[in-house]
């Protein structure tokens, strides 16, 4: 049984290693390029697909732009270079993260700004709660008057007052 | 009533962003690549493999390139209006067959009618991705200097045409 397994898996290995090895691009098998390229696709995000990066994504375009930046770091391209021909062939939009701009100041500071807004306004509110004058003692009548409410309300049998 | 203005105001303000972002269509990406010169090229075209074309061949003219393939759904949908337009105008359309079989390419056109002054071959897309290219059909307006001066991603309408792509072309002849 064992032997029969062995067997099978050397098919297995045989048949599935072939194609492998002819598909494999020079780049990826260097460690240190290959770990480039996952890494610089995983910064660029799929156009077809657009909630997917192109690392994620196995579109057509997605695997030509994997190839275009394989091929760019065997080219001996430097990370920014390569960005920097996506960004001018597809646009920002292509960047997960989006380079700080006057177009992009809203979007980096606006989590900054809607929380310093909350800020001021619960010190506002916080400030406006102190001020308001403490609770003035009871007078006799109103005390009395919340006696008997409250004894109305408790007493067994008794009507709900109006 | 003045503490539930604040809020009302806050939710108006809401509703038109959300109102607005009802009627954006986030598949179309703005090119970068308009106002720029078309990145050049040379590729071979489709029906005369041995004769190349590139855009410089096309300076001084007013011209549309437009992106297509056989495999292509959306593409069939626009073909008939751009069989048309090459029929009732004089601009010239270009195709770049993008990522297709030359046979397929050629069968197609023999079947639907062929727009195009010539096709050229991006068997592998790479001329499709310097266009930035990410959904086919696309069709690109190029004045006469080699600038791109229009981007339409996905297929070009009757409405697109006639209100957009058009006047820019009668605007560019002009000038």
């Amino acid at each position: 049984m064992r032997v029969l397994a062995a067997a099978l898996l050397a098919i297995l290995a045989a048949l599935s290693g072939a194609p492998l090895a002819d598909e494999a691009v020079p780049t990826a098998q260097d460690p240190v390029a290959a770990k480039r390229s996952v890494e610089l696709s995983r910064k660029l995000r799929c156009l077809v697909c657009q909630n997917q990066s192109i690392a994620e994504s196995n579109a057509d375009l997605a695997v030509d732009l994997r190839r275009q930046i394989d091929e760019q770091i065997a080219a001996g391209k430097t990370d920014a270079e390569i960005v920097a021909f996506m960004t001018d062939r597809y646009g920002d939009f292509v960047l997960y993260q989006p380079p700080f701009k006057t177009t992009t100041v809203l979007l980096w500071a606006g989590p900054a700004l809607l929380l310093l807004v909350g800020l001021v306004a619960l010190r506002r509110a916080l400030r406006r709660q102190a001020e308001a004058p403490a609770d003035a003692p009871l007078t006799e009548r109103q005390r009395a008057l919340a006696a008997r409410l409250l004894r109305e309300q408790t007493a067994p049998g008794s009507k709900e007052p109006r | 009533m003045s503490r539930f203005l604040l809020p009302f105001a806050v939710f108006l303000v809401l509703l038109g962003f959300l109102f607005v972002g009802l009627k954006l269509n986030p598949r179309e990406v703005p090119s970068p690549l308009i106002g720029k010169p078309a990145p050049a090229f040379t590729l071979s075209q489709l029906h005369e493999p041995a004769q190349t074309f590139s855009p410089q061949s096309m300076r001084g003219r007013v011209w549309l390139l437009n992106v297509w393939a056989s495999w292509c759904v959306a593409c069939r949908d626009e073909h008939p209006l751009l069989v048309d337009f090459a029929r009732s105008h004089p601009v010239a359309i270009v195709g770049l067959n993008y990522k297709d079989r030359p046979e397929d390419a050629q069968a197609w056109l023999a079947r639907l009618g062929d727009p195009y002054v010539l096709s050229v071959s991006d068997p592998e897309g790479r001329v499709g991705i310097d266009f930035g290219v990410y959904g086919v059909p696309e069709t690109f307006l190029i004045d006469s200097q080699g600038i791109i001066r229009h981007k339409q991603i996905g297929p070009v309408t009757a409405e697109v045409l006639q209100e957009e792509i058009l006047p820019l072309i009668h605007e560019l002849e002009q000038g």
